[in-house]
């Protein structure tokens, strides 16, 4: 029908099926096709067998990671359909957000460079790196408040088009994601501040690490779909899958 | 026992239901006689299914219920009783899915001839236009929508001066022609409805939407509204009389003319040609 | 049977599970209020869960005397009506069947049946109670507010949804978009849990293919849940900034009631996208958990394995992949380019086949079995009955050229009320009557059961079977007074008259249930550990109800899955998952 647009494919098709590529992977790996019936006993439970599996931490935060990358999926998947639309007019990005990446790769390196050192059992690393990650977050949360604000100022609201609405969208829900980390990083370095061995923060620290890596890839991909490099990108896919 | 008999009632009465009961679709009035075929071929196949299953269950019921000192059968699986059934179900499935893909099909391929009108909704009436002797409708802008100007179409599109805008007034259509009925609304989502014509579409502002039929049957038939559109929605109702083309021809020289109704002057009129004549 | 060697299997020791502090609760308020115990989540999920459902249950009632009298009720107007089916349908599916079924029958049973303490994150767990409590106060004040909730229909399609044309215009809608924001951060909390306990927290030798089906319908439906809601979530958020900061998301250029609104340009039709990628999946989140309960209650009370596990397991994972890719059948006559409907239409087509094995092995579980007709079984009969007379009608509506003169008619409300309504329903009160022993130690009344029972299911299919025939005869749905017509005869409204009385009479039945709820507590016979003799796990526990971290000292071992039942040889027609093959001991010492 004239003008009425396609499902928002694209994104979050591709996400589910990779989603369902790694579910399908695990299930393979369940014995599946075991006739439950004909076997007793406990050694064909095959977790005995493997190496130590991974804590139930790392593991709800993969999970964790699963839902908020829907959730940023559907995002760009309504922005590439949204934009499609006659009256969208692409808004200039501040040259701050380059700044700003910089930061958010720094942070991430901190909290990587910290995970190393909580491996060692450096608590000095520890102490250093979560302070030095913690802070650049902060920074480019700051650095992402003052790109809103020159774009208000030049007269880029929230409401004037719907270039603008998403970008404010987008940039905010990333922001409260980072902040939603820095609530859990501040606890680990409280933790370590007020003596705790590094043995006790050595899982926190790795999840605050992936958890730092996955926003960042997060940022990245928002930054290349906000400036229009992933354009062609997005219009081959949804030329692919309409 | 009784368990099993009233699971027999409730397969029987069901049925009893469905062929004794007096409440049936209204008689058609469209060419969508094979989305009725469709639907009569589908209670057949579902039917038998439902039948099946209560009946089959109400046996076990009965025979299998619990008795001093029996004991159930170990019966872990059954591969071939399961690929069976799975083959039965695939091809029941194909015998609704297919003659529906190929109706769609249909539906959605507009004939060549149809003649294009166009419904617009808005909270909460009706109004219709119908294209002029050019035989082509004039394009139209939800911003230039007025009182004056209720459908907001271009004045200075040319397909449009002759326009005929029907407002607060049935529609009428010629037997045996088929329409495409193109759709907008200018406010929310609104659907053009006609339960003796079958199909159904969504309005939605911002973009056209289109179905097409053949009016069958002369008759007056009932316009509702079938999208949620607010606290007047079951209220939003027209009539769409369905009539020879000749007195179809008498009624739309009575109508005005998008130019009449804007006061730029009576654009002519010149007579209605079918195409026999 | 496959014989495991003996010496590998000796010696080796039972998970080392420490009976932490955590397990200890130090006061009332932890106890019972503040609890981090998996089990006491659960009641408090399932109570409030109910509270709300009474609601929406009234409103229903509210609804059907309206429509059964039309104009007999002055203080009903089109207003409230709308505000009422929004209401009801909102509750319903989200706030009642969704928490019940996830986090009342999730929290409670999942920990017990894989043999686990508790949830891997019981803190986490516990906000996510709160926060849904906080969602449903949310969404109550909203009939406190000026204006009162919204009558946008659950769909809440915009740009309807947030126009004046609309009762709730204001707090109504606002707080509806609110509420389902917290209802979603919520259950993600409780959601992890649920997942990352089905991963890691199974007790030594409970495989996958061990698990009760119970458990893997809920495990699927909550991983798609959590798949799932961001959608709802997306959606919620853009529909929120376009009511409250003039975005147009989902708002194109339109004229409101002769006046041209600031919005342009955007597209009603992406809501609906997001809408059903989110609201197609919530069908088998709902019915999932179902067919898990129904096949253990179904096992249990016929004394007989479920026929054909491991292809109910297979058929739950793949209904559960392909609702993600039905999701544009509810919008066939949406606007949407129409070729998509062939592509929709095939799948939704295709999901049927799973659905219907499951349905097979059901019936065929029954066959040559030995069927206790305890209410239990009773429930899950009605749920069969039920879920296929919905699901046959769902072929109707899947089938894409079919649904175009069957959408928005009351044909579409009798489905699915029928497969997502009636049979769920049925499915808990099943559930209820089943784990009600285990819960509180006593036996729901029999009695009062077999009364809630029959006018329960009879009654529910005297209302939502005759409706599809108001459907087929073009009555469309939302609409709170048919008025004239010509194609709807009069008798047609002496059926509504009768579906509305058949209501009440089936609401009021559900009162006599919540009797026997609060009756039992006090007054129920003793139940014991395993009345029904079931063989899964959660049956097995040292003390009934179970105490907080489950199991004592020990975490059991399983030895086999949760289906032996009548097994040839056997000296009980049950042989619990716990109990080791003969000769062995617990400890696996040699014979």
């Amino acid at each position: 029908m004239v003008g009425a647009g396609g499902p928002p494919v694209s994104a979050i098709i591709l996400f589910m099926a990779g989603l369902a590529a790694i579910a399908g992977w695990w299930l393979s790996q369940q014995r599946l096709t075991a006739k439950p019936w004909l076997e007793q006993g406990v050694m064909v439970d095959l977790r005995e067998a493997g190496t130590a599996s991974p804590p139930a931490a790392k593991i709800g935060l993969g999970v964790f990671l699963a839902v908020v990358g829907s959730l940023f999926a559907l995002f760009i998947s309504a922005y590439s359909m949204r934009m499609t639309m006659a009256d969208w007019r692409a808004l200039p990005m501040p040259r701050l957000l380059w700044f700003n990446t910089a930061v958010l790769v720094l942070s991430s390196v901190a909290l990587q460079w910290t995970y190393m050192a909580a491996r060692r059992d450096d608590i000095g690393g520890v102490i250093f790196g979560l302070c030095a990650g913690g802070a650049s977050a902060i920074t480019f949360l700051i650095g992402q408040l003052l790109a809103w604000r020159q774009l208000s100022a030049a007269g880029y609201f929230l409401a004037s088009n719907p270039a603008n609405s998403f970008f404010y969208l987008i940039t905010a829900v990333h922001g409260l994601h980072l902040m939603g980390g820095l609530v859990a990083l501040g606890r680990t370095t409280a933790k370590v501040w007020l003596g705790a061995p590094v043995a006790q923060v050595r899982l926190s620290v790795e999840l605050c690490a992936i958890y730092w890596h996955f926003l960042l890839l997060v940022w990245l991909v928002l930054l290349g779909l906000l400036t229009g490099w992933t354009d062609n990108v997005v219009e081959i896919c949804s030329q692919l899958l309409s | 026992m009784a368990v099993a008999i009233i699971l027999l009632l409730i397969a029987v009465a069901s049925v009893l239901f469905h062929l004794l009961s007096p409440w049936w679709w209204t008689p058609l009035a469209s060419n969508w006689g094979y989305i009725d075929d469709t639907i009569t071929l589908t209670f057949w196949i579902t039917g038998a299914v439902f039948s099946a299953v209560v009946l089959f269950t109400a046996y076990c019921v009965f025979r299998f219920r619990h008795k001093e000192g029996q004991r159930a059968e170990y019966n872990p699986e059954n591969k071939k009783l399961e690929s069976w059934l799975t083959v039965a179900t695939a091809v029941g499935v194909a015998a609704m899915l297919a003659p529906g893909l190929v109706v769609w099909h249909q539906f959605v391929t507009v004939p060549a001839g149809a003649t294009e009108i166009e419904v617009m909704g808005q909270q909460w009436q009706w109004s219709y236009r119908l294209p002029g002797k050019d035989g082509r409708l004039g394009t139209s802008d939800a911003r230039l929508i007025s009182p004056e100007n209720p459908m907001g179409l271009r004045p200075d599109d040319p397909n449009g001066q002759d326009d005929i805008v029907v407002q607060n007034d049935d529609l009428h259509l010629p037997v045996g022609k088929p329409v495409k009925v193109l759709l907008r609304s200018i406010d929310v989502l609104h659907d053009f409805y006609v339960p003796e014509f079958r199909a159904k579409m969504d309005m939605i502002p911002g973009s056209v939407t289109y179905y097409w039929f053949t009016p069958t049957r002369a008759g007056t038939f009932d316009v509702l509204c079938a999208e949620l559109c607010g606290v007047a929605h079951a209220q939003m109702r027209s009539k769409v009389i369905v009539e020879e083309e000749k007195d179809y021809h008498a009624w739309l020289e009575k109508q005005r003319t998008f130019a009449e109704l804007s006061g730029r002057g009576n654009v002519a009129k010149a007579a209605y040609k079918t195409e026999s004549e | 049977m496959v014989d495991i060697p003996l010496d590998t299997v000796a010696g080796i020791p039972p998970a080392e599970v420490g009976e932490v502090e955590l397990y200890h609760p130090r006061s009332w308020w932890t106890r019972y209020v503040f609890s981090q115990d998996a089990k006491v989540i659960a009641v408090q999920y399932s109570i409030t869960a109910m509270a709300i459902g009474m609601v929406a249950l009234v409103l229903s009632w509210l609804m059907r005397l309206q429509l059964g009298f039309p104009g007999t009720f002055s203080f009903i107007d089109a207003n409230q009506y709308l505000q009422f089916i929004t209401m009801h349908g909102m509750i319903m599916v989200v706030y009642l069947l969704t928490a019940l079924f996830l986090g009342g029958f999730g929290n409670y049973l999942i920990p017990l049946m894989v043999g686990a303490r508790d949830m891997v994150f019981p803190y986490v767990n516990m906000l996510s109670y709160w926060i849904y409590l906080l969602a449903v106060l949310v969404l109550v004040s909203t009939f406190f507010m000026p204006g009162g909730p919204t009558g946008a229909g659950w769909t809440l399609y915009p740009p309807q949804a947030i126009l004046s044309g609309t009762p709730g215009q204001d707090w109504g809608i606002i707080l509806m978009l609110a509420s389902l924001i917290l209802f979603i951060i919520g259950f993600t909390m409780g959601g992890l849990n649920y997942v990352v306990t089905v991963l890691q927290g199974r007790t030594r030798g409970m495989t996958l293919m061990r698990m009760p089906l119970t458990v893997w319908g809920i495990f699927t439906a909550t991983v798609m849940a959590l798949l799932a809601f961001p959608a709802l979530f997306v959606a919620s958020v853009m529909l929120l900034l376009d009511r409250l900061l003039e975005t147009s998301f989902f708002m194109p250029t339109l004229v409101e009631m002769g006046e041209l609104k600031q919005y342009s340009g955007g597209s009603p039709i992406l809501f609906q996208h997001l809408f059903w990628f989110f609201g197609h999946p919530e069908v088998y989140i709902v019915a999932l958990p179902a067919f898990g309960i129904i096949s253990d209650l179904i096992s249990v009370h016929a004394r007989k394995n479920i026929f054909g596990y491991r292809m109910m397991v297979w058929a739950i994972v793949g209904i559960g992949a392909l609702s993600f890719v039905v999701w544009a059948h509810h919008m066939y006559v949406s606007g949407m380019n129409p070729y998509f409907g062939f592509f929709f239409a095939t799948t939704t087509l295709i999901i049927a086949i799973p659905t219907a094995i499951k349905v097979y092995n059901w019936v065929l579980t029954l066959w040559r079995g030995d069927i206790h007709l305890t209410i239990p079984m009773l429930f899950a009969l009605a749920f069969i009955i039920t879920f296929v007379n919905g699901g046959l009608t769902g072929l109707f509506l899947g089938n894409v050229v079919v649904d175009v003169p069957l959408s928005d008619t009351m044909f579409v409300v009798a489905h699915f009320h029928m497969v997502m309504g009636i049979a769920p329903i049925m499915a808990v009160f099943g559930g209820i009557y089943h784990w009600y022993p285990k819960v509180t130690g006593r036996m729901l009344n029999e009695a009062l059961g077999r009364f809630h029972f029959w006018v329960s299911f009879l009654g529910a299919y005297a209302i939502f079977f005759p409706m599809h025939y108001l459907g087929l005869l073009g009555m469309p749905r939302r609409y709170h007074d048919i008025g004239e017509t010509a194609f709807v005869p009069a008798s047609a409204h002496d059926l509504n008259a009768f579906m509305s009385v058949a209501a009440l009479i089936v609401g009021f039945a559900q009162l006599v249930f919540l009797f026997n709820l609060v009756w039992s507590l006090f007054k129920g016979k003793e139940a014991g550990g395993n009345p029904w003799g079931a063989a899964s796990l959660e049956w097995q526990t040292p003390e009934t109800p179970p105490a907080h971290g489950n199991w004592g000292k020990e975490l059991p071992i399983v030895y086999r899955w949760a289906y032996d039942y009548s097994v040839p040889g056997a000296p009980q027609d049950f042989v619990p998952q716990n109990e080791p093959p003969a000769g062995w001991s617990a400890r696996g010492a040699h014979p």
